[in-house]
């Protein structure tokens, strides 16, 4: 069973049904008009229509218009269903696109009347060069016109017959997604022999007109083929012996996928793909914290600063380095080094549940930044210029594949390993069973022999000792360590990795991990607006699916049960004693 | 020497005085039950005795043994254990968990396994449930599993809060049964319920409370017979 559905038509009442289709066509006009001008407003149209998604046919800025009016057209046919005829249907996603276009019209009138730079910086001319095609203010109407037609089609769309709609609606978006990742599949495949053939689909910027209708083709192809619904029917069709069969040379392709990943990538991709790995360690270690114990500690950056220092410290070749140690022999002191900061900061933290507990460790992350730049610990933390020339963990020659960040993306992945093993077991053993208590009733827990003051700083210490190691990690992934590396956003990525991904899920770390740092990363060219992408995507989560994307079964059952816990008369009815 | 001695016990919620000098006893092998109105202090009496909250004044015996400076987590290695209101089972854990973790302070696996196979034969109905989380059991289900939870740690002293709150009378018949046959093993029991009839019934004596003080205490027969219990707890005009 999935949880994305379509949003329950909110529809009023009062309204008859000869007038539905209007009400719903007027206020989801209105809302992907908002979200239109919003995308104008904020400079995204106008920065990335420079930015082709398929050469000299259409620009990324145009995209998100589109994507905006399709959608106006898409909701209305959703949330009106079967409630209005076909035709009622079209001509709502039509009145729905049109608003939407026409808000973007009254945009471009006003434009031309008022200067409107002064509150919106990129309310100028050349956005409306974008709204309305190249021509200027007289053009006004043109958002309008195409708004209308875009709905309409989407709507029209979403008529057509379930497959030949998935297969449409799948070959758009593997076009958007080509255009998107074009440069990094481009780069590199033009170094080797398949250079020619990257320069057919690709351009230099975006595809090649060709790239996209083979795109188009793939997607509309391909997708239905792989829809995740149908091969789980398909699963759930074998036998539990057949279906372990299956899982193993499909978990081994897998793994040998991920071990081999590198392979294929340039550097750039290669360092996202370690930091990758080093967040979905850094998830796993807060999993068992906040997932188990449910301590919610946004001071996870505050051991990560103390492994990331105390590794460079013991290791760098520069200035501030004291031991020049090789990393093995660093890693473990940073983490034990970070378990008793752990157990340090941990203790005045007992008392706190909840909200409380997480404004405090908030506190202490932003205390361990401030020292590591303070002046007072400049002399062996190097201050704001901290600690550099940390060297790599394997030395290998330059030439070496294991060169690069590659190494980092093996260990990190080892480690996520281990711990991925750890947090299993752990799941399964006394303590994960007394933390799991402990998050959901100090006071039973307590009454039933638990120890809350050693249970709690154990959790702590393991959370810290694995927010030390992703630290150690970081340090000689880039080399240095700066206060300014030692950032609010790093806890904050961690706990909205879990959220995304589903609490206490091991694949849905890895998935969020990619969601959210992999993709903000790999999107660099949109760098400036990837905490927009960040919001929209938590907010998404939070609307649609709030038990993340791969919850764990128990995450899964608790969102699903609910019903029936708020009926207990049937619930205690039901039960005889036998 | 009693099993469970209560003297004067006075307990405050901030400045609300909760308890306002409890005094009870019970004895080995016995059931005793604590009977009264919503809010007279029945809940805070054994959360008091189970050390969930600390008291101002007044001490509570085990076998003597003062248990002042004892943390609540030693409680159940000495013996007494608390069925809470509400159920309070784990509801992310599943059944079989949540006996484990009644079982928390025995390290012995023969043990920890012997007492889930003695709580799925007195609920059978556990034992189907054995690997489902306990948030979706039915309140009853919810009910039999926190009292299994609480035999895992055999304890000598069980606080029973409240039972048989909101389940189906066929249930409730069932809980009251399952009281009998713990106390049948030589569990001695303090039973605090709503329920006074049935209360009285398996009891051997009770206390009333009302507003944080002990009104009456008697053997339960007479209890039951008295004039103004019946017209106050027992429903009758
Ligand atoms: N957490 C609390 N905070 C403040 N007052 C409380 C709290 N719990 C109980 N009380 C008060 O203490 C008194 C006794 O409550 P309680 O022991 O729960 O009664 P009973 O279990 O007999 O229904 C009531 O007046 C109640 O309002
Ligand atoms: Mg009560």
């Amino acid at each position: 069973m999935t949880a994305v559905t379509a949003p329950p038509p909110t529809v009023a009442p009062i309204a008859s049904a000869r007038d539905l289709w209007l009400s719903v066509a007027i206020r989801t006009g209105l809302i992907a008009g908002a979200t239109a001008l919003y995308l104008c407003l904020t400079g995204i149209v106008p920065t990335f229509d420079s930015r082709p998604l398929i050469r000299d046919v259409i620009t990324l800025g145009q995209v998100a218009l589109v994507v905006a009016f399709m959608a106006a057209g898409l909701g209305t046919a959703i949330r009106l269903g079967t409630q209005a005829s076909p035709g009622r249907t079209v001509l709502g996603g039509t009145v729905a696109g049109l608003i939407a276009g026409a808000m973007l019209s009254a945009l471009v009138l006003l434009g031309s009347v008022v200067d409107l730079r002064a509150m919106f910086l990129h309310a100028s001319p050349a956005l409306w060069n974008v709204l309305t095609f190249e021509m200027g203010t007289s053009g006004f109407w043109v958002p309008a016109a195409v708004g209308a037609v875009l709905g309409g089609l989407a709507a029209a769309i979403w008529l057509l017959p379930g497959a030949l709609r998935m297969s449409l609606l799948a070959g758009l978006a593997m076009v958007l997604v080509m255009g998107l990742f074009a440069g990094l599949l481009r780069a590199p495949m033009l170094s080797g022999p398949l250079s020619g053939l990257a320069r057919q689909l690709f351009a230099a910027e975006g595809l090649q007109p060709i790239g996209a209708l083979l795109s188009f083709a793939a997607g509309a192809i391909l997708v239905p083929l792989f829809r995740p619904s149908r091969i789980r029917a398909r699963a759930q069709r074998l036998s539990r012996e057949q279906r372990r069969v299956t899982a193993v040379p499909l978990g081994g392709v897998l793994l040998l996928l991920v071990l081999l990943l590198p392979l294929g990538l340039g550097p750039f991709v290669a360092q996202v793909v370690a930091l990758i790995a080093l967040y979905v360690l850094m998830g796993l270690g807060l999993n068992i914290t906040l997932g188990l114990a449910g301590l919610l500690d946004l001071g996870f950056v505050a051991f990560f600063a103390v492994g990331a220092y105390t590794v460079g410290l013991l290791t760098s070749t520069g200035e501030y380095g004291i031991a020049q140690w090789s990393f093995w022999a660093a890693v473990p002191v940073a983490v034990v080094i970070a378990m008793l900061f752990g157990v340090v900061l941990g203790l005045p933290l007992l008392g706190m549940r909840g909200d409380y507990l997480a404004i405090a460790t908030l506190g202490f992350g932003e205390i361990i930044r401030i020292l590591a730049g303070s002046d007072l610990l400049k002399p062996w933390l190097g201050g704001p210029r901290g600690i550099t020339n940390i060297p790599k963990p394997l030395d290998v020659g330059p030439d070496s594949f294991l060169a690069g960040p590659n190494q980092i993306y093996y260990i990190a992945l080892a480690c996520a390993a281990v711990i991925a093993f750890v947090a299993w077991r752990l799941r399964a053993s006394r303590l994960g069973r007394a933390w799991i208590a402990i998050r959901e009733d100090e006071d039973v827990a307590e009454a039933l022999g638990v120890n809350l003051v050693q249970t709690k700083i154990l959790a702590y210490m393991l959370g810290a000792a694995f927010a030390g190691l992703g630290g150690a990690i970081f340090a000689s992934l880039y080399g240095s360590v700066f206060p300014s590396s030692i950032q609010l956003l790093v806890s904050i990525n961690v706990v909205a990795i879990i959220i995304v991904g589903g609490m206490g899920s091991i694949p849905g770390v890895v998935v969020g991990a990619i969601v959210l740092i992999g993709l903000p990363e790999l999107f660099r060219e949109f760098s400036e607006y990837r905490f927009l992408f960040y919001g929209a995507v938590l907010i998404l989560m939070m609307r649609f699916r709030p038990e993340g994307l791969i919850p764990s079964r128990i995450g899964r059952q608790e969102m699903h049960h609910d019903a029936a816990e708020d009926d207990p008369l049937t619930a205690t009815a039901a039960v005889e004693p036998s | 020497m009693a099993l469970l001695e209560v003297e004067d016990l006075h307990t405050y919620y901030g400045n609300i005085h909760a308890l306002k000098g409890i005094s009870l006893t019970v004895e080995e092998g016995e059931i005793v039950t604590l009977i009264g109105t919503n809010g007279a202090g029945k809940t805070t009496t054994l959360n008091t005795i189970s050390r969930l909250l600390t008291p101002r004044q007044g001490t509570v015996r085990l076998e003597g043994q003062d248990l002042s400076h004892v943390p609540a987590h030693r409680l159940v290695t000495m013996g007494i254990v608390q069925v809470p209101e509400g159920r309070r089972v784990f509801a992310r854990l599943t059944v079989e968990e949540n006996l484990r973790m009644g079982a928390f302070t025995i390290k012995d696996k023969a043990v920890i396994d012997e007492g889930i196979e003695r709580g799925y034969t007195m609920f059978p109905r556990l034992k189907e449930r054995s690997k489902q989380v306990s948030g979706t059991l039915s309140g009853g289900e919810q009910q039999m599993l926190a009292m299994a939870r609480a035999l895992m740690a055999k304890p000598r002293l069980l606080l029973l809060d409240e039972p048989s709150m909101g389940l189906a009378p066929t249930l409730v018949e069932f809980i009251f049964e399952t009281i009998t046959s713990i106390h049948a093993e030589g569990v001695s029991i303090l039973l605090v319920e709503q329920n006074a009839l049935q209360a009285l019934a398996v009891a051997s004596r009770g206390y009333v409370l009302q507003t944080g003080k002990v009104l009456m205490a008697d053997t339960a027969a007479a209890l039951a017979a008295n004039e103004d219990v019946r017209r106050a707890y027992l429903g009758e005009i």
